[in-house]
């Protein structure tokens, strides 16, 4: 379902919305509004039916068996690869096709049900969950979201029984967060049988050992409008035999070593047109689409990864004595403890929540899901580096397991979308959604004159944010024990809310003062500029997007929305899960109440901070200055201070 | 030889840590994970290897219990086994349900379906009674080869190797024959998801212990279970005068 939207000026361009982003959580909390659907009750509570639920408990169970008894993560490190016979066992487990639907071989699991038995591999063996994901979360998720039948008939079986393995291919040498930058050409044949395939990938997941690639390369599309012929992203679906097709040598990487890591080649490999996924010129859509799919496992994993590590660090807290106490009775242990507990109870909130919503069937979750891997990834990061600290000395050994976990985990930050570009995308998405919203008031702007009452009322709430005081927004649906907590999150979305506002205002500011053409003529082009991209599905182009921001050189700025952003999300993620607990009164529940009041109370402050600095004089000044520092440097090619003891030491 | 009659006892997993119920009269069973009772694991196994060596045809998997146990059938059914027979015994019947009764309803289930051979484990890991094998054989007046660690058919009799203090005894056993299975008759396989999920579309009969016209009614009455006594510190001696008038102090010499 796409609605026209009325806000945009321009009628030649197309501005589409999906009426099912009004429903997301976190798209509406950039237009301060608590549009709760998503979020109250606990969408997990009851995502799986009586049948679905027995499932899942009788295929926990023997995958939990498998990953103690079977595999051993420290030889699977130590081989740089996933032992043979453990191999063998996890393609009889039928752990290679988790969600591929029963009639093509698969198990046929819910999102969540994937999400639930991840969360198990995550717990033990993250190499392993790399290698399984790498296959089926993006490796060959472009053929079950976007295949056609035959497509599906055709390669599904023989890749959920693990007889063959698949590759996402994107990345390449030039282009790792600019997707769009791709270099890799499809070039039809002359008789329109097959594309012609030439390009390199690198850092491909499964690269050296797949059978099945799902390559994204350029390929000319003729827009049947304007006759101009443009290189567009189309995705394929290409086999090793097709020829042509070669890998490079394992590349040696500091953590996840058992997955197979290794560059692509495709030198005229010519690929069937029936092997084109999703369309011809749909292939950025195709690319995202099947990385918004595949975060919330991510997240999964890394809340099991990080249950394994509060269990270590707990075991030896509570065993370890020094100066006659065991050192759990330490507030500066007890501190860290908590820390991991109350991080962990929100990302495992989060990827539940998300889970739960894909199965329920939302459409527009990109936001919720790039939230909980950033968030889930480093605080799985933070998790493993706070065991390490608890265990001391030990932690360094490698017998102790942590120092693995933590190799490990550091490439969740990196790889599919950076932390760093996931935050933009988080925040830009948001404001752009918001900007829609606030068209009465940006148009007011535009020409005072028309609505000065509205300009006025939107100053005196300026003037009062900037005092601190807002007036919150209710949100309903928590638990009545956690009334403080909703009012809390109430007043973070109405703060944020104003800030996203505010930051418009800047941004309309400062269009004025690159433009030269006046007031009026900046701000329509900057609606051009980044009102105007036509998006489908959800998609804007991203690329241009962060180009334009990054004309504004906003990304202090944005950053600092991503922040409150993804504290408000995990706030409501806490609160709804914990809601859930009290209402059907679990065992945990008053332990799960602490839990949420700490992280509620901790997670409001931060998000006064982060939205604070978005306009303080000092942090202004800060951001100059950090932009000031890494330019020199930069030109300095290294740090610039005369070293302590002068000279040229 | 054709069918394979395995029994299937749902048990508190191995790795639970047990708790007595406040008011003394059993365990803690309530949201308490429970599991195949692993000596019945391995005789599940058994059954499934003679189904893979062509000696059995069909093997048929029975638990008696609450309503749960279709869970734990589930799992002999995910590891091979053809049907399985749930003996529906409501919680408040089975907490006095003893060996015997399991014994004569496995009896009278083995005549019903024409079984060649009763698989069961050594013993339960909860109750530890490890008769229920010797009573099922009784009751069937039929050979019976208990804690076994190795069975080879030829002709129509089972080679049995069984482990016993200071060796191996070797017997044979004609059938038709109750086992019972001991901890190294084999390694059972893991159940794995594509067969728990064909596991699901296998057949479950459903019957009551009047069925099979066994009574339930209790033969004891349960006075007490009581955690076992947790033991104290030791301490150390210096010499053996200290450890003589300790052991006067205790009372003991």
């Amino acid at each position: 379902m796409h609605y026209k939207n009325q806000f945009y000026y321009d009628n030649q361009q197309k501005f589409v919305m999906d009426i099912l982003y009004r429903l997301s959580f976190c798209m509406n909390i950039f237009r301060g509004k608590a549009v709760t659907e998503q979020v109250f009750p606990f969408p997990a509570v009851d995502v799986l039916d009586e049948e679905r639920k027995e499932t899942l408990d009788a295929l926990v169970d023997p995958v939990s068996k498998f990953f103690e008894e079977v595999n051993d993560a420290a030889k699977n490190d130590e081989l740089e690869k996933i032992e043979d016979h453990t191999l063998e066992g996890l393609k009889e487990l039928g752990a290679f096709g988790l969600q591929v639907p029963v009639d093509f071989g698969g198990i046929g699991l819910s999102n969540t049900q994937y999400a639930r038995l991840v969360e198990i591999v995550g717990s033990h063996d993250l190499g392993v969950g790399i290698a399984l994901g790498a296959h089926q979360s993006i490796g060959f998720k472009g053929i079950t979201l976007f295949g056609n039948e035959e497509q599906k008939a055709k390669y599904l079986p023989k890749l959920a029984a693990g007889q063959e393995f698949a590759a996402y291919s994107l990345t390449e040498p030039a282009s790792g967060s600019d997707a769009n930058s791709i270099r890799t050409k499809a070039e039809l044949s002359a008789d329109g049988k097959h594309y012609v395939l030439n390009g390199s990938k690198i850092w491909i997941s499964n690269g050296g050992i797949a059978d099945i690639f799902t390559v994204f390369a350029k390929t000319p599309v003729k827009d049947s409008k304007t006759g101009d012929t443009k290189d567009k992203i189309t995705a394929f679906i290409v086999e090793r035999g097709f020829g042509g097709v070669s890998s490079g040598p394992p590349e040696k990487k500091m953590g996840i070593k058992c997955s197979n890591t290794a560059e692509v080649y495709f030198e005229d490999t010519k690929v069937p047109v029936e092997n084109v996924l999703g369309g011809v010129g749909e292939g950025f859509k195709v690319a995202m689409m099947i990385l918004n799919n595949g975060r919330f496992g991510m997240a999964a994993a890394l809340s099991g990864t990080m249950k394994s590590c509060i269990a270590k660090a707990v075991d030896h807290a509570q065993n370890r004595k020094q100066f006659a106490k065991n050192i759990h009775e330490y507030g500066a242990i007890q501190e860290k403890i908590a820390e991991m507990v109350m991080r962990h109870y929100a990302t495992e909130s989060m990827a539940y929540m998300v889970a739960a919503n894909m199965d329920k069937g939302a459409k527009e979750f990109q936001i919720e899901a790039a939230i909980s891997k950033v968030y889930g990834s480093e605080a799985a990061w933070f998790c493993c580096d706070t065991a390490m600290q608890i265990l001391g000395g030990m932690s360094y050994m490698k017998d102790t397991g942590l120092e693995r976990v933590m190799r490990d985990l550091r490439i969740f930050r990196i790889f599919e979308g950076t932390n760093d570009i996931l935050r933009l995308f988080v925040a830009l998405t948001g404001i752009q959604y918001a900007g829609g919203h606030l068209r009465d008031v940006l148009a007011a702007l535009k020409s005072p004159v028309s609505n000065p009452g509205l300009l006025v009322g939107k100053a005196v709430e300026k003037a009062k944010r900037s005092m601190g005081v807002v007036s919150p927004i209710s949100v309903v649906g928590a638990h009545s024990e956690l009334a403080a907590e909703a009012d809390k999150l109430g007043t973070c979305i109405a703060m944020f809310g104003g800030s996203v506002e505010d930051l418009w205002q800047i941004v309309l500011l400062m269009t004025d003062l690159y433009s030269p053409s006046g007031r009026v003529g900046a701000v329509h082009l900057y609606f051009l500029i980044i009102c105007s991209k036509q998006y489908e599905h959800g998609l804007f182009n991203f690329a241009e997007r962060v180009s334009c921001f990054c004309f504004l050189d906003e990304q202090f700025l944005l950053w600092r929305i991503a922040e409150a952003a993804m504290d408000i999300y995990s706030m409501s993620a806490v609160i709804s899960r914990c809601s859930a607990a009290l209402t059907s009164g679990l065992p945990s529940s008053e332990h799960e109440k602490v839990i949420c009041q700490t992280y509620v109370e901790k997670a409001t402050q931060r998000v006064k901070d982060n939205l604070g600095e978005l306009t303080s004089t000092p942090h202004q000044a800060i951001f100059k200055n950090m932009s000031l520092i890494s330019k020199q440097t930069v030109a300095n090619a290294g740090v610039i201070a005369q070293h302590p003891l002068g000279g040229s030491l | 030889m054709a069918r394979v009659l395995v029994g299937c006892k749902r048990v508190i997993d191995y790795a639970v840590k047990i708790r007595v119920k406040p008011d003394k009269t059993g365990v803690v069973k309530q949201n308490v994970k429970h599991s195949l009772n692993p000596f019945d694991e391995i005789a599940v196994e058994e059954a499934v290897r003679m189904k893979e060596k062509k000696i059995a045809t069909e093997i048929v998997a029975l638990s008696c219990g609450p309503s749960q146990c279709q869970e734990t059938l589930r799992t002999a059914l995910a590891m091979g086994a053809d049907k399985a027979i749930h003996v529906e015994i409501p919680d408040k019947d089975y907490e006095h349900v003893t060996s015997l009764h399991v014994s004569k309803i496995l009896a009278k289930a083995a005549k019903e379906i024409n079984a060649d051979v009763v698989i069961v484990g050594k013993q339960s890991i909860d109750d530890d009674s490890a008769q229920t094998a010797q009573m099922v054989a009784a009751l069937l007046d039929w050979p019976q080869a208990t804690f076994i660690s190795k069975a080879e058919k030829v002709d129509n009799v089972l080679k049995i190797t069984r482990e016993i203090d200071g060796g191996l005894e070797n017997i044979t056993a004609k059938l038709p024959a109750v086992i019972s299975a001991d901890l190294r008759l084999n390694e059972p396989r893991y159940a794995t998801l594509p067969n728990i999920m064909k596991a699901k579309k296998k057949p479950m009969e459903k019957k009551t212990p009047k069925d099979f016209e066994v009574d339930l009614s209790s033969r004891f009455d349960v006075i007490s279970v009581v955690d076992p006594p947790s033991r104290e510190a030791g301490v150390k001696v210096e010499s053996v005068d200290d450890l003589v008038s300790k052991l006067k102090d205790a009372g003991v010499v």
